[in-house]
Protein backbone atom coordinates (compact mmCIF):
# COMPACT_ATOMS: atom_id res chain seq x y z
CA UNK A 1 0.00 0.00 0.00
CA UNK A 2 1.93 3.00 -1.76
CA UNK A 3 -1.05 5.23 -1.76
CA UNK A 4 -1.08 9.45 -1.61
CA UNK A 5 -3.49 8.87 1.55
CA UNK A 6 -0.53 6.99 3.58
CA UNK A 7 2.51 8.57 2.64
CA UNK A 8 4.18 11.93 4.43
CA UNK A 9 2.84 15.21 2.84
CA UNK A 10 5.31 18.04 3.22
CA UNK A 11 3.57 20.65 5.64
CA UNK A 12 4.63 23.69 3.20
CA UNK A 13 2.66 22.23 0.74
CA UNK A 14 -0.54 21.44 2.71
CA UNK A 15 -2.97 24.39 3.29
CA UNK A 16 -1.30 25.10 6.89
CA UNK A 17 1.78 26.08 5.25
CA UNK A 18 2.70 29.21 4.06
CA UNK A 19 0.80 29.14 0.78
CA UNK A 20 -2.80 28.89 0.16
CA UNK A 21 -5.56 29.14 -3.00
CA UNK A 22 -6.10 32.41 -4.00
CA UNK A 23 -3.68 33.85 -1.23
CA UNK A 24 -6.64 33.96 1.54
CA UNK A 25 -6.51 31.41 4.85
CA UNK A 26 -8.84 28.79 5.40
CA UNK A 27 -11.07 29.95 7.57
CA UNK A 28 -11.55 33.14 5.61
CA UNK A 29 -12.50 31.14 2.45
CA UNK A 30 -14.89 28.73 3.98
CA UNK A 31 -16.66 31.93 5.26
CA UNK A 32 -16.89 33.18 1.34
CA UNK A 33 -18.20 29.42 0.68
CA UNK A 34 -21.01 29.69 3.66
CA UNK A 35 -21.85 33.20 2.42
CA UNK A 36 -22.52 31.95 -1.41
CA UNK A 37 -24.61 29.08 0.00
CA UNK A 38 -26.25 31.75 2.22
CA UNK A 39 -26.91 34.32 -0.79
CA UNK A 40 -28.31 31.41 -3.06
CA UNK A 41 -31.17 30.86 0.21
CA UNK A 42 -32.14 34.47 -0.04
CA UNK A 43 -31.91 34.36 -3.43
CA UNK A 44 -34.33 31.91 -3.09
CA UNK A 45 -36.44 33.86 -0.67
CA UNK A 46 -36.58 36.88 -3.09
CA UNK A 47 -36.90 35.40 -6.59
CA UNK A 48 -39.67 33.39 -4.89
CA UNK A 49 -41.70 36.85 -3.82
CA UNK A 50 -40.98 38.03 -7.51
CA UNK A 51 -42.77 35.05 -8.79
CA UNK A 52 -45.67 35.25 -6.81
CA UNK A 53 -46.25 38.97 -6.47
CA UNK A 54 -45.47 38.91 -10.41
CA UNK A 55 -49.21 36.96 -10.75
CA UNK A 56 -50.72 38.70 -7.85
CA UNK A 57 -49.70 41.97 -9.43
CA UNK A 58 -53.98 43.18 -9.77
CA UNK A 59 -54.32 42.74 -5.95
CA UNK A 60 -50.82 43.16 -4.09
CA UNK A 61 -50.80 45.81 -1.42
CA UNK A 62 -48.59 49.04 -2.03
CA UNK A 63 -46.08 49.15 0.68
CA UNK A 64 -46.24 53.03 1.52
CA UNK A 65 -49.70 52.67 2.25
CA UNK A 66 -49.18 49.54 5.16
CA UNK A 67 -45.72 50.60 6.63
CA UNK A 68 -46.07 54.57 7.54
CA UNK A 69 -45.88 54.20 10.99
CA UNK A 70 -42.98 55.58 13.53
CA UNK A 71 -42.56 55.19 17.08
CA UNK A 72 -44.51 58.10 19.51
CA UNK A 73 -46.36 59.92 16.89
CA UNK A 74 -49.42 59.15 14.71
CA UNK A 75 -48.28 60.71 11.62
CA UNK A 76 -48.29 59.38 8.43
CA UNK A 77 -44.68 58.91 7.14
CA UNK A 78 -44.59 56.25 4.51
CA UNK A 79 -41.17 53.73 5.10
CA UNK A 80 -39.33 56.48 7.13
CA UNK A 81 -38.76 54.17 9.80
CA UNK A 82 -37.79 50.77 7.36
CA UNK A 83 -35.27 53.83 5.91
CA UNK A 84 -34.15 54.15 9.48
CA UNK A 85 -33.45 50.43 9.70
CA UNK A 86 -31.88 50.55 6.55
CA UNK A 87 -29.77 53.26 7.82
CA UNK A 88 -28.39 51.77 10.87
CA UNK A 89 -27.46 48.82 9.54
CA UNK A 90 -25.59 50.43 7.17
CA UNK A 91 -23.79 52.46 9.92
CA UNK A 92 -23.12 49.22 12.10
CA UNK A 93 -21.64 48.13 8.71
CA UNK A 94 -19.45 51.10 8.62
CA UNK A 95 -18.18 50.70 12.10
CA UNK A 96 -17.09 46.93 11.65
CA UNK A 97 -15.18 47.68 8.60
CA UNK A 98 -13.56 50.33 10.78
CA UNK A 99 -13.13 47.69 13.24
CA UNK A 100 -11.24 45.34 10.57
CA UNK A 101 -9.35 48.15 9.82
CA UNK A 102 -7.82 48.59 13.36
CA UNK A 103 -7.34 45.21 13.93
CA UNK A 104 -4.60 45.39 10.58
CA UNK A 105 -2.75 48.06 12.28
CA UNK A 106 -3.02 45.84 15.56
CA UNK A 107 -4.96 49.00 17.52
CA UNK A 108 -6.45 46.77 19.84
CA UNK A 109 -8.40 49.71 21.91
CA UNK A 110 -9.82 50.93 18.39
CA UNK A 111 -11.42 47.46 17.30
CA UNK A 112 -13.11 47.29 20.50
CA UNK A 113 -14.02 50.86 20.22
CA UNK A 114 -15.51 49.99 17.07
CA UNK A 115 -17.06 46.19 17.72
CA UNK A 116 -18.68 47.81 20.28
CA UNK A 117 -20.63 50.42 18.32
CA UNK A 118 -21.24 47.29 15.88
CA UNK A 119 -22.99 45.61 18.76
CA UNK A 120 -24.76 48.74 19.63
CA UNK A 121 -26.17 48.65 15.71
CA UNK A 122 -27.10 45.45 15.69
CA UNK A 123 -29.27 45.25 18.82
CA UNK A 124 -31.30 48.61 17.55
CA UNK A 125 -32.03 47.21 14.22
CA UNK A 126 -33.43 43.85 15.95
CA UNK A 127 -35.50 46.47 18.42
CA UNK A 128 -36.45 48.31 15.23
CA UNK A 129 -37.46 45.22 13.80
CA UNK A 130 -39.62 43.63 16.78
CA UNK A 131 -41.48 46.63 16.84
CA UNK A 132 -42.43 46.91 13.21
CA UNK A 133 -43.38 43.21 13.89
CA UNK A 134 -45.63 43.87 16.74
CA UNK A 135 -46.93 46.66 14.32
CA UNK A 136 -47.43 44.73 11.50
CA UNK A 137 -49.43 41.82 13.62
CA UNK A 138 -51.62 44.02 15.14
CA UNK A 139 -52.53 45.72 12.37
CA UNK A 140 -54.60 49.11 11.35
CA UNK A 141 -56.84 51.03 14.60
CA UNK A 142 -60.08 49.74 12.61
CA UNK A 143 -59.15 46.82 10.83
CA UNK A 144 -59.42 46.51 6.87
CA UNK A 145 -62.46 45.28 4.32
CA UNK A 146 -62.05 42.69 1.93
CA UNK A 147 -63.29 44.13 -1.76
CA UNK A 148 -64.80 42.49 -4.28
CA UNK A 149 -62.12 41.96 -6.55
CA UNK A 150 -60.19 40.50 -3.90
CA UNK A 151 -57.91 43.73 -2.57
CA UNK A 152 -58.26 45.04 1.09
CA UNK A 153 -59.78 48.68 1.94
CA UNK A 154 -58.07 49.91 4.98
CA UNK A 155 -61.28 52.24 7.64
CA UNK A 156 -59.28 55.05 8.71
CA UNK A 157 -61.16 57.60 11.43
CA UNK A 158 -60.10 60.88 11.06
CA UNK A 159 -58.83 61.36 14.89
CA UNK A 160 -60.51 65.27 15.39
CA UNK A 161 -63.28 65.76 12.94
CA UNK A 162 -64.18 61.46 13.56
CA UNK A 163 -64.82 61.86 9.34
CA UNK A 164 -64.47 57.69 8.22
CA UNK A 165 -63.01 57.17 4.62
CA UNK A 166 -61.37 53.59 3.20
CA UNK A 167 -58.04 53.68 1.68
CA UNK A 168 -57.44 51.04 -1.09
CA UNK A 169 -54.32 49.04 0.16
CA UNK A 170 -54.07 47.88 -3.75
CA UNK A 171 -54.50 51.44 -5.66
CA UNK A 172 -54.38 54.31 -2.78
CA UNK A 173 -57.91 55.47 -4.11
CA UNK A 174 -59.69 56.78 -1.15
CA UNK A 175 -63.75 56.81 -0.39
CA UNK A 176 -64.63 59.22 1.75
CA UNK A 177 -68.61 59.30 0.12
CA UNK A 178 -70.30 57.87 3.21
CA UNK A 179 -73.14 55.81 1.88
CA UNK A 180 -70.42 53.75 -0.08
CA UNK A 181 -68.55 53.13 3.58
CA UNK A 182 -71.82 52.30 5.12
CA UNK A 183 -72.18 50.02 2.28
CA UNK A 184 -69.03 48.27 2.27
CA UNK A 185 -69.38 48.03 6.63
CA UNK A 186 -72.64 45.69 5.87
CA UNK A 187 -71.63 43.83 3.19
CA UNK A 188 -67.58 43.02 3.09
CA UNK A 189 -65.70 41.15 6.27
CA UNK A 190 -63.51 43.19 8.09
CA UNK A 191 -60.23 41.49 8.63
CA UNK A 192 -57.68 42.85 11.47
CA UNK A 193 -53.90 42.16 11.80
CA UNK A 194 -52.22 39.85 10.10
CA UNK A 195 -50.26 36.28 10.84
CA UNK A 196 -50.42 33.18 8.81
CA UNK A 197 -53.73 32.78 8.34
CA UNK A 198 -54.99 35.99 7.82
CA UNK A 199 -53.58 39.24 6.43
CA UNK A 200 -55.75 42.43 6.51
CA UNK A 201 -53.18 43.90 3.75
CA UNK A 202 -54.32 41.63 0.77
CA UNK A 203 -53.60 38.20 -0.19
CA UNK A 204 -52.43 35.71 1.93
CA UNK A 205 -48.84 35.51 0.77
CA UNK A 206 -47.78 38.93 1.12
CA UNK A 207 -48.31 38.49 4.96
CA UNK A 208 -46.50 34.87 4.50
CA UNK A 209 -43.21 36.89 2.91
CA UNK A 210 -43.10 39.44 5.08
CA UNK A 211 -42.47 37.28 7.95
CA UNK A 212 -40.41 34.66 6.22
CA UNK A 213 -38.08 37.03 4.18
CA UNK A 214 -37.48 39.38 6.83
CA UNK A 215 -37.67 36.99 10.13
CA UNK A 216 -34.93 34.59 8.04
CA UNK A 217 -32.60 38.55 8.10
CA UNK A 218 -34.01 39.19 11.54
CA UNK A 219 -32.66 35.84 12.57
CA UNK A 220 -29.60 36.13 10.73
CA UNK A 221 -28.87 39.40 12.52
CA UNK A 222 -29.43 37.91 16.00
CA UNK A 223 -26.75 35.74 15.45
CA UNK A 224 -24.53 38.48 13.99
CA UNK A 225 -24.63 39.80 17.61
CA UNK A 226 -24.20 37.22 19.03
CA UNK A 227 -21.35 36.38 17.07
CA UNK A 228 -20.04 40.01 16.73
CA UNK A 229 -20.47 40.44 21.24
CA UNK A 230 -18.00 36.70 21.33
CA UNK A 231 -15.39 38.57 18.97
CA UNK A 232 -15.44 41.80 21.07
CA UNK A 233 -14.92 39.99 24.58
CA UNK A 234 -11.69 38.31 22.90
CA UNK A 235 -10.48 41.13 21.53
CA UNK A 236 -10.98 43.24 24.87
CA UNK A 237 -9.06 39.94 26.40
CA UNK A 238 -6.33 40.19 24.19
CA UNK A 239 -6.82 37.38 22.44
CA UNK A 240 -5.98 38.39 19.09
CA UNK A 241 -3.32 40.50 19.99
CA UNK A 242 -1.50 37.44 21.55
CA UNK A 243 -2.09 35.96 18.06
CA UNK A 244 -0.25 38.37 15.77
CA UNK A 245 -3.31 38.90 13.94
CA UNK A 246 -6.88 40.00 14.15
CA UNK A 247 -8.30 37.45 10.92
CA UNK A 248 -11.19 36.57 13.15
CA UNK A 249 -12.49 40.14 13.17
CA UNK A 250 -12.64 40.48 9.49
CA UNK A 251 -14.33 36.67 9.39
CA UNK A 252 -17.01 38.05 11.15
CA UNK A 253 -16.60 41.15 9.32
CA UNK A 254 -17.75 39.34 6.26
CA UNK A 255 -21.06 37.86 7.90
CA UNK A 256 -21.84 41.26 9.25
CA UNK A 257 -21.49 42.96 5.85
CA UNK A 258 -23.14 40.06 4.26
CA UNK A 259 -26.37 41.17 6.55
CA UNK A 260 -26.13 44.62 5.32
CA UNK A 261 -25.63 43.31 1.85
CA UNK A 262 -28.81 41.15 2.41
CA UNK A 263 -31.05 43.92 3.66
CA UNK A 264 -30.32 46.11 0.75
CA UNK A 265 -32.46 43.89 -1.45
CA UNK A 266 -34.91 43.20 1.12
CA UNK A 267 -35.53 47.08 0.95
CA UNK A 268 -36.00 47.16 -2.20
CA UNK A 269 -37.86 44.09 -3.41
CA UNK A 270 -39.79 43.93 -0.49
CA UNK A 271 -40.46 47.57 0.75
CA UNK A 272 -39.71 50.44 -2.53
CA UNK A 273 -41.05 48.21 -5.53
CA UNK B 1 11.55 30.71 18.72
CA UNK B 2 9.51 30.00 15.53
CA UNK B 3 5.68 30.90 16.06
CA UNK B 4 3.62 28.48 14.03
CA UNK B 5 0.32 30.11 14.81
CA UNK B 6 0.69 32.67 12.91
CA UNK B 7 -0.70 32.78 9.56
CA UNK B 8 1.64 34.34 6.80
CA UNK B 9 -0.76 36.53 4.35
CA UNK B 10 -3.10 37.28 7.75
CA UNK B 11 -0.14 39.53 8.63
CA UNK B 12 0.19 40.51 5.09
CA UNK B 13 -2.73 42.87 5.77
CA UNK B 14 -1.31 44.64 8.17
CA UNK B 15 -0.73 48.06 7.35
CA UNK B 16 0.72 51.25 9.22
CA UNK B 17 -0.68 54.32 10.39
CA UNK B 18 -0.61 56.25 6.81
CA UNK B 19 -2.23 53.49 4.89
CA UNK B 20 -4.68 53.08 6.98
CA UNK B 21 -5.90 57.07 7.41
CA UNK B 22 -5.97 56.46 3.08
CA UNK B 23 -8.00 53.37 3.53
CA UNK B 24 -10.33 55.20 6.67
CA UNK B 25 -10.81 58.04 3.84
CA UNK B 26 -12.56 55.56 1.44
CA UNK B 27 -14.02 53.69 3.64
CA UNK B 28 -16.39 57.56 5.23
CA UNK B 29 -16.40 57.78 0.76
CA UNK B 30 -18.50 54.77 0.03
CA UNK B 31 -20.44 55.45 3.93
CA UNK B 32 -21.46 58.90 2.48
CA UNK B 33 -22.67 57.08 -0.84
CA UNK B 34 -24.38 54.85 0.57
CA UNK B 35 -26.54 56.84 3.16
CA UNK B 36 -27.13 59.42 -0.39
CA UNK B 37 -28.15 56.75 -2.78
CA UNK B 38 -30.78 55.43 0.11
CA UNK B 39 -32.44 58.82 1.10
CA UNK B 40 -32.62 59.22 -2.96
CA UNK B 41 -34.71 56.05 -3.22
CA UNK B 42 -36.64 56.77 -0.21
CA UNK B 43 -37.15 59.93 -1.21
CA UNK B 44 -38.09 58.91 -4.96
CA UNK B 45 -40.88 56.32 -3.28
CA UNK B 46 -42.65 59.30 -1.64
CA UNK B 47 -43.22 60.91 -4.55
CA UNK B 48 -43.42 58.64 -7.04
CA UNK B 49 -44.24 55.39 -5.49
CA UNK B 50 -46.99 52.98 -6.59
CA UNK B 51 -49.34 55.26 -5.09
CA UNK B 52 -49.23 57.86 -6.55
CA UNK B 53 -48.28 57.04 -10.13
CA UNK B 54 -49.83 54.34 -13.14
CA UNK B 55 -48.38 51.58 -12.40
CA UNK B 56 -49.16 50.08 -16.19
CA UNK B 57 -47.39 53.24 -17.51
CA UNK B 58 -43.60 53.54 -19.07
CA UNK B 59 -43.02 55.78 -15.41
CA UNK B 60 -43.50 53.04 -12.80
CA UNK B 61 -41.14 50.65 -15.17
CA UNK B 62 -38.13 53.61 -15.08
CA UNK B 63 -38.33 54.01 -11.12
CA UNK B 64 -38.56 50.10 -10.85
CA UNK B 65 -35.05 49.94 -13.18
CA UNK B 66 -33.69 52.61 -11.17
CA UNK B 67 -34.39 51.36 -7.93
CA UNK B 68 -32.76 48.01 -9.31
CA UNK B 69 -29.81 50.10 -10.95
CA UNK B 70 -29.55 51.60 -7.73
CA UNK B 71 -29.57 48.64 -5.02
CA UNK B 72 -26.83 46.60 -7.66
CA UNK B 73 -24.75 49.85 -7.42
CA UNK B 74 -25.07 49.90 -3.25
CA UNK B 75 -24.46 46.21 -3.43
CA UNK B 76 -21.14 46.47 -5.22
CA UNK B 77 -20.00 49.34 -3.17
CA UNK B 78 -20.80 46.69 0.32
CA UNK B 79 -19.01 43.62 -1.47
CA UNK B 80 -16.28 45.43 -3.22
CA UNK B 81 -15.41 47.93 -0.40
CA UNK B 82 -16.52 46.72 2.96
CA UNK B 83 -15.94 42.99 2.74
CA UNK B 84 -12.97 43.84 0.01
CA UNK B 85 -13.57 41.75 -2.51
CA UNK B 86 -11.96 44.45 -4.94
CA UNK B 87 -8.68 43.83 -3.20
CA UNK B 88 -8.76 40.39 -3.39
CA UNK B 89 -6.91 37.54 -5.93
CA UNK B 90 -8.96 37.92 -9.25
CA UNK B 91 -9.73 34.34 -9.46
CA UNK B 92 -11.26 34.53 -5.88
CA UNK B 93 -13.88 37.34 -7.36
CA UNK B 94 -14.76 35.54 -10.17
CA UNK B 95 -15.45 32.21 -8.34
CA UNK B 96 -17.40 33.72 -6.21
CA UNK B 97 -19.70 35.93 -8.41
CA UNK B 98 -19.51 34.48 -11.77
CA UNK B 99 -21.19 31.73 -10.81
CA UNK B 100 -23.93 33.33 -8.17
CA UNK B 101 -24.74 35.60 -11.00
CA UNK B 102 -25.43 32.77 -13.76
CA UNK B 103 -27.55 30.66 -11.21
CA UNK B 104 -29.79 33.64 -10.33
CA UNK B 105 -30.14 34.89 -13.73
CA UNK B 106 -31.26 31.78 -14.66
CA UNK B 107 -33.73 31.54 -11.55
CA UNK B 108 -35.09 34.77 -12.25
CA UNK B 109 -35.73 34.32 -15.97
CA UNK B 110 -36.97 31.12 -15.19
CA UNK B 111 -39.54 32.36 -12.57
CA UNK B 112 -40.50 35.25 -14.42
CA UNK B 113 -41.59 33.18 -17.24
CA UNK B 114 -43.66 30.92 -14.96
CA UNK B 115 -45.57 33.65 -13.51
CA UNK B 116 -46.83 35.54 -16.84
CA UNK B 117 -47.98 32.18 -18.06
CA UNK B 118 -50.18 31.80 -15.02
CA UNK B 119 -50.93 35.39 -15.03
CA UNK B 120 -52.20 34.64 -18.76
CA UNK B 121 -53.84 31.63 -17.74
CA UNK B 122 -55.60 33.36 -15.02
CA UNK B 123 -56.57 36.21 -16.88
CA UNK B 124 -58.30 33.69 -19.94
CA UNK B 125 -60.45 32.41 -17.47
CA UNK B 126 -61.74 35.51 -16.49
CA UNK B 127 -60.48 34.97 -12.87
CA UNK B 128 -59.14 38.43 -12.36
Amino acid sequence: MAGEATQQIDNSVLWGGGRSPFSVSYGKMMMWFFLISDALTFGGFLTALGFQRHHLEDVWPVTESIFYHFPGTHAHLPLIYVAFMTFILIISSVTMVLAVEAGHRMDQKSVVKWMALTVIGGAIFLGSQAWEWNTFINGSEFGAYEMADGTMARLDVDHTTHAESLVNLHSGDVITDQSIIEHVKENNTLVKGANLERNEYGPQLYANFFFFVTGFHGTHVLSGVIINLLILIRSAQGWYEKRGHYEMVEKVGLYWHFIDLVWVFVFTFFYLI
Amino acid sequence: MERDDIIEYSLDNHHNEEQGKKIRKKIYLVTALLSVVTIVEVAMVIIWGKAHIDVDGVGWLTIKSIFIILTMLKAAYIVMTFMHLGDERKSLRNIILIPYFIFIAYLIFILLVESSFIFDVKEAMGWI
